[in-house]
This record gives C-alpha cells, sequence and structure tokens, in this order.
C-alpha cells in the first residue's frame, strides 16, 4: 500500500488547488478523482473540451485551464479514473479499471463539490427530463446539444447560463420558464448591501439577462406547478404548468430543470462527520473549522461540499487547507501560515459576499422542496411524497425509519436524490425542525463495488479484510434484493 | 426504442471515434465521452426500466448522483452509463425491470455491482 501525506478526493477547483499548494509546501499528494481527466464538474474535461467555439462556455469555463497546467507537479501522484468506495482513518479503498487497491494518508481532503438539487415533481423521471448540469456536462464532454422542442424551467443563476450557452450554440429554446417565488424578490432585500459587493457577480446575473433578451428567448416569470407529460412509449412530449393564474401546455421533446446546487455529502456522512442544516441554503453542510477540518480529525472539506460558495471560493478554500495541513504536518511554519490565512480568508469573504442575497432570491418554491403527495419522492423504489407524510404523522422517527417501512433511500443512489426531501417531508408532517428530524445514515461502500472487487482487495493485502459491510451475507444491498424480488 | 435522437452534435475538436453496440446496434461515439452520452446521441432509450413498476427511465444528472443511467455494459449489470467511457468493441444491454436480473446465486451476485446498505 503507498503512503500519502495527503489523500484530495475530487479534482475539481478546491482538489485542485489544495494539490498544487500542499506539493509546493513538499507535501506528497494523491489526487483522486472519478473522472479521466482533472476539472470537476464546473471545468469538466476543461483540458480537452469538445467544443471548437470557445465562445459558447465562455471565459469562465476556460479559466480552470490554468488549474489544470499546475497540477503537472512532481510531488502530485494522479489517480484518475478512480472511484473511492469506502474511507477508514488512515486508508481508503478505491477501484482504478476494475482492480480495487488501497491507499494510506495522514490527511485527507474532501473535494467533492455539489450536486444539483432534487426538483420533484410530477412526472420528473420521465426519460426527457434532465437536469440543467446533465447539459452542460453533455456540452463539455461531447459537444452534444438538445434538438427539438427544449424547456428550460427551475431557478437559479445556472438556469440562466445554460440558457446562454445553449443559445449561443444555436440550440433553440422554446422557453425558459422562471419558477422563482415573486416574493424572493423582496425576500433578498435584506442581502443588497452584500450583493453590492458582489457587484461583479450582479453585473453577470444582469448581462445574462441581457443577452437572453438578445437572443429573443422567451423568459417566462412567476411559473408553478411544473407537470412532465409522457408519450404512449413513455417519452416526454411536453410540459404543463401554471402561470398568470391559467394552466398552459408546451410541447417538448427535452426539460431541463434546475433548483440550484446542494453539498454532495456523502462522503463526509460516510465517515461520520457531523453535519447541520442550513436554513438559509435549504441543506446540510458538515460543520467545519475556520480552516476547513471536520469534527473528524485530521479530515478537511473545500469547495462547494462544505457549503456552496461557487468555482473561485473552492479554490480559495481548497489553498486555505491545504496550508492549514502544511502547517499541521510541520512543513509550514506558523508565521507564514497565518499569512497566508488571514489573505485567503479575506479574498474568501470577498467573494461570498453575494452569497446572502443568491441564497435568499433563489431559494427554492416550496412545491419542489416539499412536492404534492403524489409526487415521486425516491426515484429508485418509487415512492411518493403522501407516503412520507403518512408515516410521518402516524410517528416515524425519522428518515432511517420511514426507510425501513417504505424503502426510500434504499435503492441504488443511496439517497441522493431523496434525501433531502425526505427530511423536509417528515419535518413539515410532524412539525418539527428539519435539524431534528435529521437525516440517512450513510454507510459505505458510498458507490456500487463488485464483491469481486471487495475480495481483490482482500487478497491484495494478504491479511484478513477489515470486514467491508458488503463482505456479509446480512448487507447484500437492498437493490439486489429489491431487484431480485 | 426512440429512433430520432434529441440531440445533436455540436462543430467539434477533433476526436477519435470509438464504435460500441448498443442492443445489438453498432452506434458510433466520441473518444472520451460516456455510454450514457453515446446512448443519448443515437437517440436510444429509456435506457432502464424500474425493478417496481417497470416504467421507463434514461439518465438525468449525467454525473453519477442519480444511478438513473444503471446499464449492463460488457456483462457487468448495474453499471453507471454516465460515468464509463466508451471503448471500442463495448456491449451495452438496457436492464429491463425485473425480468433482467439474473436469478440469485452466488456466482452471478458477484458480477452484480452493489451499493450499500444504509439502514
Ligand atoms: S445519469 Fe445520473 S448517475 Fe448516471
Amino acid at each position: 500500500m503507498n503512503h500519502y501525506d495527503l489523500a484530495i478526493i475530487g479534482a475539481g477547483p478546491a482538489g485542485m488547488a489544495a494539490a498544487v499548494t500542499a506539493a509546493e509546501s513538499g507535501l506528497q499528494v494523491a489526487l483522486i478523482d472519478e473522472q479521466a481527466r482533472p476539472g470537476g464538474q464546473i471545468y469538466r474535461n476543461v483540458g480537452s473540451p469538445a467544443l471548437r467555439q470557445r465562445e459558447i462556455l465562455g471565459p469562465d469555463y476556460y479559466a480552470g485551464e490554468r488549474l489544470v497546467e499546475a497540477l503537472d507537479h512532481p510531488q502530485i501522484t494522479d489517480f484518475s479514473g478512480a472511484m473511492v468506495w469506502e474511507v477508514r482513518t488512515d486508508t481508503l479503498c478505491l477501484t482504478v479499471d476494475g482492480q480495487s487497491r488501497q491507499i494510506g494518508f495522514q490527511r485527507l481532503l474532501i473535494a467533492t463539490g455539489a450536486q444539483e438539487r432534487p426538483v420533484p415533481f410530477p412526472g420528473w423521471t420521465t426519460p426527457g427530463v434532465m437536469t440543467c448540469g446533465a447539459a452542460q456536462i453533455m456540452l463539455k464532454t461531447s459537444g452534444l446539444a438538445p434538438n427539438g422542442p427544449l424547456i428550460i424551467a427551475g431557478s437559479g443563476p445556472l438556469l440562466l447560463l445554460i440558457a446562454c450557452q445553449l443559445s449561443r450554440a444555436g440550440v433553440e429554446i422554446e422557453a425558459l420558464l422562471e419558477t422563482t417565488p415573486r416574493r424572493r424578490y423582496l425576500e433578498s432585500l435584506s442581502a443588497w448591501p452584500g450583493a453590492l459587493r458582489g457587484w461583479r457577480y450582479l453585473l453577470k446575473g444582469a448581462s445574462m439577462l441581457a443577452e437572453l433578451r438578445r437572443r429573443g428567448v422567451k423568459h417566462l416569470t412567476g411559473v408553478s406547478q411544473l407537470r412532465a407529460e409522457a408519450d404512449a412509449e413513455g417519452q416526454l412530449c411536453g410540459l404543463s404548468y401554471h402561470r398568470g393564474g391559467h394552466q398552459q401546455r408546451l410541447d417538448c421533446a427535452t426539460l431541463l430543470v434546475h433548483q440550484g446546487v446542494v453539498p454532495n455529502v456523502q462522503l463526509s456522512r460516510s465517515i461520520g462527520a457531523a453535519h447541520d442544516w442550513d436554513e438559509v441554503q435549504q441543506c446540510w453542510r458538515p460543520r467545519l473549522d475556520p480552516y476547513g477540518e471536520t469534527t473528524q480529525a485530521g479530515v478537511f472539506i473545500a469547495g462547494d461540499g462544505g457549503g456552496i460558495g461557487g468555482a473561485l471560493v473552492a479554490e480559495l478554500q481548497g489553498r486555505r487547507a491545504a496550508n492549514r495541513i502544511a502547517n499541521q504536518l510541520s512543513r509550514l511554519g506558523a508565521t507564514e501560515f497565518e499569512h497566508r490565512a488571514n489573505s485567503l480568508q479575506r479574498q474568501i469573504d470577498f467573494q461570498l459576499a453575494i452569497r446572502p442575497f443568491l441564497d435568499r432570491l433563489y431559494r427554492p418554491a416550496d412545491e419542489f422542496l416539499r412536492p404534492s403527495d403524489e409526487t415521486l419522492v425516491c426515484r429508485c423504489e418509487e415512492v411518493r411524497a403522501g407516503e412520507i407524510r403518512q408515516l410521518a404523522r402516524g410517528g416515524c422517527a425519522g428518515p432511517n425509519q420511514a426507510k425501513a417501512f417504505s424503502r426510500a433511500g434504499m435503492g441504488p443512489c443511496q439517497g441522493r436524490l431523496c434525501g433531502l426531501t425526505v427530511s423536509q417531508l417528515m419535518a413539515e408532517a410532524s412539525d418539527r425542525p428539519v435539524a431534528e428530524v435529521g437525516y440517512y445514515n450513510i454507510r459505505s461502500p458510498i458507490k456500487p463495488v463488485t464483491l469481486g472487487e471487495v475480495a481483490g482487495l482482500a487478497a491484495d493485502q494478504d491479511q484478513q479484510p477489515q470486514a467491508p459491510q458488503i463482505a456479509e451475507p446480512s448487507a447484500v444491498s437492498n437493490y439486489q434484493r429489491s431487484v431480485s424480488r | 426504442m426512440a429512433t430520432v435522437s434529441n440531440f445533436k452534435r455540436l462543430p467539434a475538436n477533433a476526436a477519435a471515434e470509438v464504435c460500441i453496440w448498443v442492443e445489438g446496434q453498432p452506434v458510433t461515439a466520441r473518444e472520451g465521452e460516456s455510454v450514457a452520452a453515446a446512448v443519448l446521441a443515437a437517440g436510444l432509450g429509456p435506457t432502464r426500466t424500474t425493478p417496481v413498476s417497470d416504467s421507463a427511465r434514461s439518465p438525468y444528472c449525467m454525473m453519477g448522483v442519480c444511478f438513473e443511467c444503471l446499464m449492463e455494459i460488457d456483462g457487468q449489470a448495474n453499471s453507471q452509463g454516465c460515468m464509463t467511457a466508451v471503448e471500442e468493441g463495448m456491449q451495452v444491454r438496457f436492464q429491463r425491470g425485473i425480468r433482467a436480473v439474473p436469478a440469485d446465486t452466488d456466482t452471478e451476485k458477484s458480477t452484480e455491482k452493489e451499493a450499500g446498505e444504509n439502514r
């Protein structure tokens, strides 16, 4: 087994910046990412972009090139195309090309970023409904764009961005439907002072709106009650929605939805780090010290995985965590550490000034946080919101018990797409705060792995395996059971 | 199975072509892209039906979160199509609800990808 001073999971802006900073301090760094190339989702494939026309994705995307280039450092070992499925105190298990192996580390940085917030509404499982993030990934990695009637619906900066990008690429957009409730504009007023400090972001928002207008994209606000409709083959054929007191309908072959992004907490939960409910961002975030260290000593988080801040903040937080780690491992003196920490903090604060405004303005409409009873909440096991509400009213203690009763969260996505909703529905139905209701317990393996891969690891170590849970017959995944029924 | 693609390829930088087989049909993909992207570009799908109600699903998030893109890739069931890069000659099959699942024997279980039980 190879040992590293620092293992970093996730090669997005936070992970890449941390790797370089740590390497420059003399640390041996393992940089691990599931993708073949560094970049994360925001700079996905930036080292080898598919699109010929750079104007489509714009300069904010190609800004990632500089981070990728800096990774060429002798102290950084690149583990690309590697899937981490279990993290222990000083080792982690990963699979590369079907081969499992372990890596030892002194410090761990989780930089697994964000996922899009689940957007449950009737029909959201229909083939043809995808997320705005998915559309961006297809642009970045394949140069693929929706063809045929396209509707973009939801709320948040990415909604406007993808509309601009697709429009620049010559894609026709049937309609851009904004679900931001009108009262959010009022609610966000209190955050204007911060917004003014972050005027660059405001300017970007304004220029995107102006671009959409210039390009003639039909942009409708005040939209609610989305419902995706399927044809006889089950494929998406239209979207109905409510606006201006009327029910309306449009044909579409592709519907891109978005309600902002939330920290991806799967890994930090699996190691037992403490998480708190963030009422403003309506999501869970790991409890971190000022340098990003979790409640599990030696494990750090930087970037959107610790709370949404965006790519620039992620990069700064990555450097901040790396400096702290170098300092803890006696590779960076106290004076220099303090100096760097202060300077980074100032930059982070400046970049975060816009957040309170954005968080308030783009807080999703209640119908997406706590959807109607008929809406599927757990896509894997097909559990509806009504069932969760009923369980909560019947005295079900929390998501883990609800899971046992309803199977919600037991499927292959391990609650990634229903966890937030289930917690919020139960809180609402039992009239308790979300923090009290809690979240699913997340256990390893956090990614699908074959028994063969687990066994291969044991053989590789030539020792008794540390009993990965899946190796025990009692823990054969429920997905397996459910599909075998 | 849909035949007209809901996606089109925009002018792209040069990349090698990779041929994969989806449900026995040849599909030309772009080197470096995911199986899920290649399947969507070819207008094929739905890529699975659910074990519970047999309802149709296709890739949703393209970033490894939703597991809607589970397919059988080179004989390995429950592989995430959006996290698997295309390779020449790859054999891709769609998973059909309850029916596609092999009998619950140990040998077959070992090729089945599994995620943890989160009870
Ligand atoms: S499309 Fe969501 S995990 Fe692959």
